[in-house]
């Protein structure tokens, strides 16, 4: 069952990311991007950590992913041109790219001692995660929050029109 | 092969092996501002996978944690990220990463 | 109990639900035409079988035999996508709904909810968030502009608003120290009415704030700007026709549904009576096993007239006035009941 459930999402995952560079149009990678995140939620599941995986849907699916198609959306973006700049990128980065996974992939196969997940083992609840969370590391967590904070006032100030003054954001609400 | 078999913890691995070279890979060739920026949520999303992985064979709910963190993280770096692209396409007029060259204009 | 056996039981299970789903998605349009009707001192459809009963059925007869149009400017695999996704989302969430008691079925399989997972209400709140997609992709690929802003007001309009309702649901969720949906009901179920979390557990500020998140997350009036026929033809479902637009529709009435199913589980204690304990429970199998699904349909039947009551009292909102009312009115309120409650948790 597990295995079943592994290949289908892991399928899904990798034709998602493929399909992301396949495609010219931005709107079509946007939504690659999407099934990507969704079936890595239910490898989180798989991997016994419940919260995750839905933070994984909500945030990461439900938010950050809306922003990107909204933006796609507001710009119009069409598809992209091709053959412009160097191919530097290309000539180099390929074999580069190629040679840090076939390290990663005999590190990973050669490593002693990896476990093997199997269905309804090892499951964080929400309680663990949050005991941990907030009790160890409550200092780490309120700093994000002012992270978060600094990048609201950030894409606020870099999204708003050139000399648009916060009044001028009142009238045009009006 | 039975029904209840298990999968090794190093197929999840390499699949977010795999997911982090193909957002390297999607970095380097696309010329899309977006996607390039999407093809490194996915690198993100390929590391987030191996802390799961981390996390479920050393049961530390610490691994967990951290990806929490990169997912706070990530959403900030949308925010803004977009926020400069919008702002870029504004004075530019493009979203092709090889226009955009010049630091002033 | 072996897999095959559980195969077939949550295949039958799924399937009945689903059924049962759409039926009940196609007899609140019916309630919905038959009650504003009455609220409008007229009668509403009573032409085709008694009391216009057989009405649903017509319907969806005539929209599944309309012509299919593809508009030519549209983009297609998107457009074919879009409500899809809307109608998917729809109605998955029903999945972790809760609608009786536990433990009664074949060797203690649970008929009476598809699965019981300890994050059901995250899991609601996520597929919620995933529909978005559905109406922002039909406005951007129908490639018209009243669809296009349709779509981008809706998208505004969901995402501001499902802060408001994640928001509300923490009072209820601290309250009961879990995410599961049977813990929740069965937290509140002791003493029936007076310890529902609307009154005993002093949470109806948060219900305000979550039944009115929760009309704009449906797109229904007050909050039904998205389709505002005056000023943008029919929104984001404006290209679209037969059964992609029937699937918008079917779409709209499932989350009208399930809205009621999580407000009847969360602050209306479920499928538990108004009694608690007062009352013994029935000896008779049968009569345990369905007078908890009588009392969830009942009260999930006062939020759909609810729905149809608010939609035919109250005139539709203005675009800022919506924006402010979400952000400066009911999110501050929203942490401000938090902050209540935890205090309230900690010092009791």
């Amino acid at each position: 069952m597990h295995l079943i459930l592994f290949f289908v999402f892991a399928g899904f995952c990798l034709a998602g990311a493929v399909n992301l560079l396949l495609q010219s149009h931005p709107i079509n990678s946007a939504l690659s991007l999407i099934v990507v995140m969704t079936s890595l939620a239910v490898l989180y599941l798989l991997l016994g950590a419940e919260f995750l995986a839905i933070a994984q849907i909500i945030v990461y699916s439900g938010a950050i992913m809306v922003l990107f198609t909204l933006v796609v959306m507001l710009l119009n973006a069409g598809r992209e041109e091709r053959t412009l700049g160097s191919r530097v990128a290309r000539i180099v980065g390929f074999p580069a790219v190629v040679a840090m996974l076939a390290v990663l992939a005999t590190v990973i196969l050669r490593a002693q001692g990896l476990g093997v997940a199997a269905l309804n083992q090892g499951i964080t609840s929400t309680q663990d995660l949050s005991r941990v969370l907030f009790h160890e590391l409550l200092l780490p967590f309120e700093v994000t929050s002012v992270l978060i904070l600094i990048a609201i006032l950030g894409a606020v100030a870099l999204a708003r029109a050139e000399g648009a003054t916060p009044g001028d954001i009142e009238r045009t609400a009006k | 092969m039975s029904f209840h078999q298990d999968v090794p913890l190093a197929w999840y691995l390499l699949l977010s092996a795999a997911l982090f070279s193909l957002g390297v890979i999607g970095f380097l060739i696309k010329r899309n501002l977006i996607t390039v920026f999407m093809s490194i949520e996915l690198m993100l999303n390929g590391v987030n996978l191996s802390f799961v992985t981390f996390a479920h064979q050393w049961h530390a709910v610490k691994g967990q944690i951290f990806v929490f963190f990169v997912m706070m993280v990530a959403a900030a770096e949308a925010a803004v990220g977009l926020a400069i692209i919008i702002a870029v396409f504004r004075t530019r007029a493009t979203l092709a990463v090889d226009r955009i060259d010049l630091m002033k204009l | 109990m072996t897999l095959l056996d559980f195969f077939l039981w949550s295949l039958l299970k799924v399937v009945v639900i689903t059924v049962v789903l759409l039926m009940a998605v196609a007899y609140t349009v019916l309630l919905e035409r038959k009650l504003v009707g009455r609220i409008q001192n007229r009668w509403g459809p009573h032409r085709v079988g008694p009391f216009g009963a057989l009405q649903p059925l017509v319907d969806g007869a005539k929209l599944f035999f309309k012509e299919d149009l593809f508009p030519t400017a549209v983009y297609r695999p998107i457009y074919l996508l879009a409500p899809i996704i809307s109608f998917g989302c729809a109605i998955v969430s029903i999945a972790v709904v809760p609608f009786g008691e536990p433990g009664i079925g074949p060797k203690g399989f649970d008929i009476f909810e598809i699965s019981n997972i300890n994050i059901g209400l995250l899991v609601i709140l996520g597929v919620t968030s995933i529909g978005v997609y559905g109406i922002a992709l039909a406005g951007w690929s129908s490639n018209n502009k009243y669809s296009l802003l349709g779509s981008m007001r809706s998208s505004a309009q969901l995402i501001s608003y499902e802060l408001a309702l994640g928001l509300s649901l923490v009072g209820v969720v601290l309250r009961a120290g879990s995410f599961n949906l049977r813990l929740i009901v069965e937290q509140q179920a002791q003493k029936g009415i007076a310890t529902w979390n609307v009154f005993g557990g002093f949470q109806f500020v948060a219900f305000f704030i979550y039944i009115t998140a929760a009309f704009a997350e449906t797109n229904r009036s007050p909050f039904d700007l998205p389709e505002a026929e005056s000023e943008l033809t029919a929104g984001y479902h404006t290209e679209y026709s037969s059964m992609k637009f029937a699937m918008f529709f079917m779409a709209e009435y499932a989350n009208m549904i399930t809205v009621g199913c999580v407000a009847t589980l969360l602050f209306f204690g479920g499928w538990t009576s108004p009694f608690g304990n007062l009352i013994e429970p029935p000896q008779n199998i049968f009569v345990h096993a369905l007078v908890p699904i009588f009392w969830f349909v009942l009260k999930v039947f006062c939020f759909l007239c609810l729905y149809v009551w608010v939609r035919g009292t109250l005139p539709r909102f203005r675009y800022d006035q919506l924006m402010n009312f979400g952000w400066r009115y009911l999110m501050p309120i929203a942490i401000l009941n938090i902050i209540g409650t935890s205090l309230w948790l900690a010092y009791r």
